[in-house]
This record gives C-alpha cells, sequence and structure tokens, in this order.
C-alpha cells in the first residue's frame, strides 16, 4: 500500500469465542446472600409450572466475563476512538457527566409506582426538560413519551389522525419526500395513511410546484426532514407551510437534523405544527451500540389535547403529578413514562451547555460540515451544489468509473481509522457518501479524514482493486451476508462450528 | 464550551480556509425573519459540579432511602457491579448500530449470546437483538401474528399489564385490529370458559401475560390449546424475566413478548428497558426488529452481521414489517451481562429465593388482610385484600420509609382494597415483617386521610 495511513496503525487483539464455549458445570460468577426466610419446595409450590433445567445457560467466573465482554469491546468502532462521519446520525460526543448523574441513587432506582409526593425529583427532571425542549423547538407543548425517534413519528401521526378526526374531516395520505428516511414511510403505514412521494427539485429540496399539484383536503400532513438528508435547509419552508395550512394539512418535521439548528432558528416559528426529537442525536445520549433511543414530540397548542397519557402537571399545592384524565389523548404509547434515563442525560447535556453553549455547537456542527465539503469538493461529485448545513452529500459518481462503489470506499476508510459515512442514501443521490462530522471534531482530526478520502480517491485512480478489497486490516474481512440471510443461523447450539 | 474542541483561532483559521468572513455566513439559507436573534431561555450554563449537585437534589426528592414493595411491571434486583463496569467501556457506550460489521463485531457477537441465551430461557427457537420495551414489545407480537394468521381479531387478557393493554390499544386503533377483553376466574388466571367461548376462527392471536399482573402463572398449555384448535395463535408476554430460572417457560406459546428490565436493568423510574421477541423459526420472516446471525468472512472465519434486513424499515418503507429502527443495544448488553453472571445455576437460585422471600411475606400478610388468588401457583408477587383503602395503608408506611404495594382499585376496581406487592432477593425478612405489622395497625382515625385521596390517582 503506497498510502500513508496516520490515523490508525494495527496492533495485536485478542481473539475470544462464545461465552457458551467457556462454560463448564460448577464455575460461577455470583453468590446470593444467605435466606433470612423460610426455604421454600419450588415443585410444591410451583406444581407442573416448576422447571427442571436452564438447558445451556452458560457457567463462568467473573474474571472470564471481565475478559470476554473487553475482548469483545476491543472488536468495536466507537466515538471515543474517533470520529463517526455517519450522515443524518449525529454522532457527537457523550459526555460522562450524563452517565454519572443518570446513576445517582434516587434517580437510578426510582419506581415509576411510587407515590406522587416522594416523585418530585423525577418530576421536576420530566418538567425542567420539557421546558428546555419546547423552548428550543419553539413549540407549545411536548411529550417524551415515545422511546425511539420512529416512535415518536408513529405518535406524531396518531396526534394528526386524532387531529383531523376532531374536525370531521379524517384524512387518508401523507406526503413524504423522496429524499426522506425509510421510518417516514413505514410510520405513515403503521398509522393506516397512504403514503404519497414527494419529488425533489433541482436544488435538492421539496418541488414548491408539485407540492402545490398534490395538496388537497386528502392530505393529513407533511413528514418534512428540515434541513433534509442532503443537509439542505428548506429555503420555501414557509410557503411550503403556507400551502398545506391553506388546505387545512399539517406539517410534520423530522427532527433528525436538529442539531443544524439549535439556538439559530426554532422550527416552531418557520411553521411546523409537530416534530418529533432524538434525544440520542442531538442531546448527547449514547448509542450504545444501537440504542436506547428517545424520541420526544414536541406541538403546537392545536395539538394539545391528544398528546399521549399522562402528562405532567402542576397540582393546586404547587407539587408536580401526573394527569391521566384526558379524553381525547391518543393513549399511552409505552408503560410508564418512557425512557426516563436518557432524559437525565439530555437535560444534564443542555446544562453543560446553556444558551451559549448550544448555539456555538450548532455553528461549530455546520462550521466542520462545510470544512469537509469544502476539503472534498473536486475530489469527489457533488451532486446539489446548494449551500448545506450540518452535513453533505457527496456521489460515487467519478470513482464508479473504475467500478468502485460508495460502499467500497466506506470499507476502505476503515483501514484508514475512521468509521464509514453514511452509504447509499438518500435516495435521490446514487451512490451517495453522506457525511456527518457534528461539532466534536477538531481540524486535526477533520484534516485526517479528508486526507484519508483523497488518498483513497488517488487508490480509486492507481489500484482499485486495494479499495475494491477493503478492509485490509480488521479482525475479519467482508462477511458474507447473502449466506446469513439465505440460511439463517441466529443462536448458538451445543456442538457448533467454531 | 468544554465539549468543543476549537479555539476562537481555529474557527477563524476555518472559516478563512473557506473565504468566509463571519459563521453567520453558513446560516444565510436560513431565512433572515426565521434567524433566532436572541438566547434560548434555558438554565445558564453549568460547571460539571453544578450539574452533579442539581441531580443529587432531585435524587433526594425521589424517594431515595425508601424500601419498596412495588414491581408491577419494574422489578428492582441485584446488580452485579460488573455489568455498569463492562457497560461503560466507550466501544460499547458510544458505537453505534453496527451495520458495518468489520468494526462492530463486538456489539455483534454480544446480540448473538443474547438472542441465544433469550431462546435457552424461553424455549423459543429464534429471538430478536430487543424491542423498546416490553408493553411495545407485546403490541407489535401482537401485529406480528395479525400478519401471520391473516386474521384481525386479537382477545387480550385482563390480567395483562393494564399500562401494556392501553400501550396495545393505542397501536390497534387505526390498523383495524378489534380487541375484545378475556375475564380472570377466581385463581386470578384466565377465565377459561370465557375464553373458550370468545376465540373464533376469527381470532388471529390471544395475548396473556405469565406469571400474569397478579404474578400468578397461567395454565398456558390450557390456553394455548385452545387458541390452535381454533387455527388462532398464543402470545405470551413475560414482564418479570427471573421468573424464568424457576418457572416452566410458555412452550405453548407461538410467540414471546418479554420484557428483560429484570436481568440488571435499572428500574430508573420506568425506562430505559429492554423488550424482546422470541418466536419459531418458521415465523422469523415476519418478527420485528434488528435480528444478528452467524456467518463467514473471506476467509472462512466466523464472524457476525445484522441479517434478515429485507423486514426492516431502511429497505421496505411503508411495506416494512414495522418502523422500529434503533433497538435497546445498550440495555440488551446489560440484560445478556446479568444472564452470563447468574448462569444455569443462579438463575435458578435467584429465583428460588424471590419465591421463598414472596411465600413468606404472603403467610404473614395474611394475617392481617385476604391473599387473592391463593389457590393458584404465582412467582415473587401476590394480591392483598384489605378493609382499609390501599392508600391510607401505603401513607402509613411510607412514614416508616416503606413504599407498600401497588394499589389496584385504579385499574381493578372490582377488587376493591386490594394491592399487589412484590417481593425479591433485595427485600429483607425485616422488612416484610415490619410491613406485616403496619399492615395490622388500623388506628381508625388516621391522620393521613386527606392525603390518601391524593395518592389515587395513581
Amino acid at each position: 500500500m503506497k498510502h500513508t495511513i496516520r490515523k490508525a496503525t494495527r496492533h495485536v487483539n485478542q481473539n475470544e469465542g462464545l461465552i457458551f464455549e467457556k462454560s463448564s458445570a460448577g464455575k460461577a460468577a455470583w453468590k446470593l446472600p444467605p435466606l433470612d426466610v423460610p426455604e421454600v419446595d419450588a415443585e410444591k409450590l410451583l406444581g407442573s409450572s416448576a422447571r427442571k433445567d436452564l438447558g445451556n445457560m452458560p457457567e463462568v467466573s467473573e474474571i472470564e466475563i471481565i475478559r470476554h465482554f473487553t475482548r469483545l469491546s476491543t472488536w468495536n468502532y466507537a466515538i471515543d476512538l474517533g470520529m463517526y462521519p455517519l450522515g443524518s446520525c449525529t454522532m457527537k460526543y457523550n459526555p460522562r457527566v450524563n452517565e454519572a448523574v443518570a446513576r445517582v441513587e434516587g434517580i437510578a432506582n426510582g419506581h415509576p409506582y411510587q407515590p406522587e409526593k416522594i416523585s418530585q425529583g423525577a418530576l421536576q427532571i420530566l418538567k425542567t426538560l420539557s421546558e428546555c425542549l419546547i423552548e428550543i423547538t419553539g413549540m407549545d407543548a411536548i411529550t417524551l413519551q415515545p422511546a425511539a425517534g420512529a416512535h415518536g413519528e408513529m405518535t406524531g401521526l396518531l396526534m394528526v389522525r386524532a387531529y383531523h378526526h376532531s374536525k370531521g374531516k379524517p384524512r387518508k395520505k401523507i406526503l413524504i419526500p423522496d429524499s426522506a428516511h425509510g421510518t417516514n414511510p413505514a410510520t405513515a403505514a403503521m398509522v393506516d395513511y397512504a403514503v404519497e412521494n414527494l419529488k425533489s427539485d433541482s436544488r435538492g429540496m421539496v418541488d414548491i410546484g408539485a407540492l402545490a399539484a398534490q395538496m388537497n383536503e386528502d392530505v393529513a400532513a407533511l413528514m418534512l426532514t428540515n434541513p433534509n438528508t442532503l443537509g439542505v435547509f428548506e429555503q420555501d419552508i414557509h410557503k411550503i407551510a403556507d400551502i398545506l395550512h391553506a388546505k387545512g394539512g399539517l406539517l410534520y418535521m423530522d427532527g433528525a437534523n436538529m442539531n443544524a439548528l439549535v439556538g439559530k432558528v426554532r422550527p416552531g416559528d418557520f411553521g411546523v405544527d409537530l416534530m418529533h426529537l432524538n434525544l440520542h442525536k442531538t442531546f448527547s445520549t449514547p448509542h450504545g451500540g444501537g440504542g436506547p433511543g428517545s424520541g420526544p414530540v414536541a406541538i403546537k397548542k392545536a395539538l394539545k389535547p391528544f398528546l399521549p397519557t399522562p402528562v405532567v402537571v402542576t397540582k393546586p399545592d404547587g407539587t408536580l403529578g401526573f394527569d391521566y384524565d384526558r379524553p381525547h389523548s391518543v393513549g399511552r404509547v409505552r408503560a410508564f413514562y418512557g425512557n426516563f434515563g436518557m432524559f437525565v442525560r439530555a437535560l444534564a447535556y443542555i446544562q453543560a451547555n446553556g444558551p451559549d453553549g448550544l448555539r456555538q455547537t450548532t455553528e461549530d456542527a455546520v462550521l466542520n460540515a462545510n470544512y469537509i465539503r469544502k476539503g472534498l469538493e473536486g475530489t469527489y461529485d457533488l451532486p446539489y451544489s446548494t449551500p448545506t448545513m450540518h452535513e453533505v452529500v457527496f456521489s460515487d459518481k467519478l470513482q464508479a468509473k473504475k467500478g468502485v462503489r460508495t460502499m467500497d470506499i466506506a470499507k476502505r476508510l476503515i483501514d484508514y481509522g475512521f468509521h464509514p459515512y453514511t452509504t447509499a442514501f438518500p435516495l435521490i443521490v446514487p451512490g451517495a457518501l453522506m457525511i456527518e462530522p457534528t461539532e466534536s471534531e477538531s481540524i486535526e482530526e477533520m484534516d485526517l479524514f479528508i486526507d484519508a478520502m483523497k488518498s483513497i480517491a488517488d487508490e480509486v485512480e492507481e489500484d482499485p482493486q486495494t479499495v475494491l478489497d477493503a478492509p485490509h486490516w480488521t479482525r475479519v474481512s467482508r462477511l458474507d451476508e447473502t449466506a446469513a440471510a439465505r440460511k439463517p443461523v441466529l443462536r448458538w447450539k451445543p456442538g457448533a462450528s467454531q | 464550551m468544554r465539549y468543543l474542541p476549537k479555539s476562537p483561532a481555529d474557527r477563524e483559521a476555518m472559516l478563512k480556509t473557506m473565504g468566509l468572513k463571519s459563521v453567520d455566513e453558513l446560516f444565510f439559507p436560513i431565512p433572515a425573519e426565521y434567524r433566532l436573534n436572541r438566547d434560548l431561555k434555558i438554565p445558564r450554563q453549568m460547571a460539571e459540579s453544578e450539574i452533579v449537585d442539581y441531580f443529587r437534589q432531585r435524587s433526594r426528592e425521589n424517594a431515595e432511602g425508601y424500601t419498596s414493595f412495588l414491581g408491577a411491571g419494574a422489578y428492582s434486583h441485584y446488580r452485579p457491579v460488573i455489568i455498569d463496569s463492562l457497560i461503560s467501556r466507550g466501544e460499547f457506550l458510544t458505537a453505534y448500530t453496527p451495520y458495518q460489521a468489520e468494526i462492530s463485531q463486538g456489539t455483534l457477537q454480544s446480540i448473538f449470546e443474547f438472542q441465544t441465551m433469550i431462546c435457552e430461557l424461553t424455549g423459543m427457537e429464534v429471538a430478536n437483538a430487543s424491542m423498546y420495551d416490553g408493553s411495545t414489545a407485546a403490541a407489535e407480537a401482537v401485529m406480528m401474528a395479525v400478519r401471520l394468521t391473516g386474521r384481525r381479531s386479537v382477545i387480550v387478557a385482563r390480567s395483562l399489564h393494564p399500562e401494556y393493554r392501553e400501550v396495545l390499544a393505542t397501536y390497534a386503533t387505526h390498523q383495524g385490529m378489534p380487541l375484545s377483553i378475556a375475564g380472570f376466574d377466581d385463581t386470578g388466571r384466565v377465565d377459561l370458559k370465557e375464553l373458550e367461548k370468545s376465540i373464533t376462527t376469527e381470532t388471529a392471536c390471544v395475548l396473556i401475560q405469565s406469571p400474569n399482573f397478579f404474578g400468578t402463572i397461567e395454565d398456558v398449555a390450557a390456553i394455548a390449546a385452545m387458541a390452535h384448535k381454533n387455527g388462532a395463535m398464543l402470545v405470551v408476554s413475560i414482564a418479570e424475566a427471573v421468573s424464568l430460572g424457576i418457572v416452566e417457560p410458555p412452550r405453548g406459546a407461538d410467540i414471546i413478548a418479554m420484557e428483560a428490565q429484570s436481568f440488571g436493568v435499572p428500574v430508573g423510574f420506568g425506562g430505559p428497558y429492554c423488550g424482546v421477541i422470541a418466536t419459531r423459526e418458521k415465523f422469523v420472516r415476519q418478527m420485528p426488529g434488528r435480528l444478528v446471525g452467524q456467518t463467514a468472512d473471506k476467509q472462512g472465519r466466523r464472524g457476525f452481521v445484522l441479517t434478515l434486513a429485507t423486514r426492516e424499515q431502511h429497505i421496505r418503507r411503508e411495506k416494512a414489517t414495522s418502523n422500529i429502527c434503533t433497538n435497546q443495544a445498550l440495555v440488551a448488553l446489560m440484560v445478556n451481562i446479568f444472564m452470563t453472571v447468574y448462569g444455569k445455576v443462579g438463575l435458578k437460585e435467584l429465583a428460588k429465593q424471590n419465591l421463598a422471600k414472596s411465600a413468606y411475606a404472603a403467610s404473614q400478610f395474611a394475617k392481617h388482610g385476604e391473599v387473592l388468588f391463593s389457590s393458584a401457583p404465582r412467582f415473587n408477587e401476590f394480591v392483598v385484600k384489605t378493609t382499609e383503602d390501599s392508600h391510607a395503608i401505603n401513607n402509613r408506611l411510607l412514614g416508616h420509609k416503606l413504599i407498600g404495594g401497588f394499589p389496584l382499585k385504579k385499574f381493578y376496581p372490582e377488587l376493591g382494597n386490594a394491592a399487589l406487592w412484590c417481593c425479591t432477593e433485595l427485600t429483607t425478612r425485616s422488612a416484610i415483617d415490619a410491613a406485616t405489622g403496619l399492615l395490622a395497625e388500623n388506628t381508625g382515625s388516621e391522620p393521613e386521610k386527606e392525603e390518601a385521596k391524593e395518592e389515587v390517582a395513581r
């Protein structure tokens, strides 16, 4: 390999089998205290419901468990190791004070059904976070109950349905731009709406003419991501809102890209009727390898009666409580009150930033994305020249001439010590390279990234096979996904080969 | 701002590279009339020490130092220390969904082990990588049964967690899925006669919980037979995962929708938790949520990938099995570590202690109240009916830093003054004895009567 890789160096990493392969009878990592009540005969108490044995559950010692999971952890890439430029995923730093405060005793161990008068601390956290998010979005009210972004979308569309129902005009369709994330149409289907695709124009924005033509009284709402998945702010946002509102439709905003807006502009001010936030994106709660997320939905006044139950209220005596008596509510979307632990982390993040920190964060996120855009323009094809905010989408058009596609470039990036960007999305850009650095990257890290991307582009010209076979330095090479799907092996079984 | 890795000079240099005078120019695409020209009205920037103080203060206002007899879908079990040591590793904590398999083998292998252990414990053939929680897992499992049977009617046990029922009702509203309720008999379990009458050839599935909301273990085999006779499926929700250590899993179920919170996840005021769906291999293509499968790399080495993605929203869009995009990976990792720590023998012993504690508590409480549904087997929860109002009793307990059972009147008015009590391995004999004494102590002139009313809303 001719090109120098500056960010990463190969080093030894430990092999590790499945935990079941370490198990042997009599090993244990647990110890229970002596029982302080009379022993019971389980067979007698449970009768035929008594369980005989626990099959192939492992038996291992504590040190083996520590080594097992520590070794596994070293096989992962992580934000803590470096830039994670996944577009629309907002992989920012996850502050450790968030983790510390989420583990304070009364917060980690509070029971959801403990009486309200001894739950004032938790209720205060719910209330304060709600107030912050309402101010940040410029909306009037919020529910924190949805467990993730897609769950928030569903909650939002349920409220849209309830709203139109209350007007005596149930509607049938949701408009969704062709640049949208796959959860949007999947959600609309779950709430029994028909999905109608909305074309983007040559700038990568909603085609206003098409919207005006497609908008009618059967359309319940438009689900719009703003900035959209190209990182482009919908400059005609007021016209979009006006076209919808004129025909009684609602403007739903997917808040996936809120990291471009916090403290600079508020969706409530530009005509959005309801939107969800992703606390695990914009508000720094950790992705944890794919969750937990949290997807609060902020709304305008007109939608208030339809919020999921319960909602936090201040009672006449000044204490906080839950109001369950909401006859127009869409109901409950999750047991208890949502992913409370994520609320704690998001609030700690907001407190650590304050108004000035949040604004600076947004500015840095947009600055970083544009710095990368500038650095890679010319090396990679930029399908839309429209100014972008917090992320930038290139295409593999130039590299495809050598038979190298976006996924190959992404895999080669791994050898350079980076996590790949988002590939093959949005769908309106064939062979997309979608890059979102977030505010968490220094100039040094971004320069390394730009160098790596340029170096790969050179490799594509000089030695495309190196790129096509990447990654070369990982503990496993490209895995056979077709075989995995054709003959699924979804669990370990005794006697399975290693 | 301490999270931002840039000096003012860095920012200036970057702007210069781009030929910009000010960062404001990057925000010109936003129409000027909408740009915010003031500070957000949120708390000022705080030091780390101030943030820690703020949450310690909230903690003190949140039942810190109380001993609780609450269960009802959120269970206090001991969490081995190594759970937090391991999940705090940045490589687990700060990783994304493992789409890039070559640099995500840690997360992928751990999920594969999680799926395996869930299968072992539930007696099912496949399990997914996790769902939001037990309530949404139950709703998604029902929708899965509707897809699999091509039928739409759903029968829901009244002994299913009331909030799970509410969530299902919300999900079902716009999917043309009529729900009907199957009541419970005087054993606290599904009334089999009533159920038999209500199952028809239109029934997609019967949804029950076992151990059910009252802690009672359902006659799963009988219900499965009834459902299957009519071509319907049986979906079983398990809210108290520790029960699987000693209670026979619902092997007659077609789909199991679990809440695994009991396995090492903090009670945390209701979330985040860890739902899971487990089922038969033949149904896997209709199962929602992520799945990890084993495969090999180019050199034939074992490796793991996310698989069967053609069920999912990012490929199928409006035709997906569900709109689910995230799962609860980090919480599933807690569950995985917990299951590994206790393992084959420990889980059984742990469950046995739960059984013993609740059996002892039930025998003590029976001296001052009526323990309902005693003719059926139960795990670590039981219902106590009293002459005195449950909230009044609980107020008395609160004075002694004890949180009493969950008052059932709101959801089950027919049971009168009844409360659902839970004991786990963490409940001490002295706490049980103290609660027993306070249960008895009804002076008739309660000074806290006024407050009792206020709590009825819960």
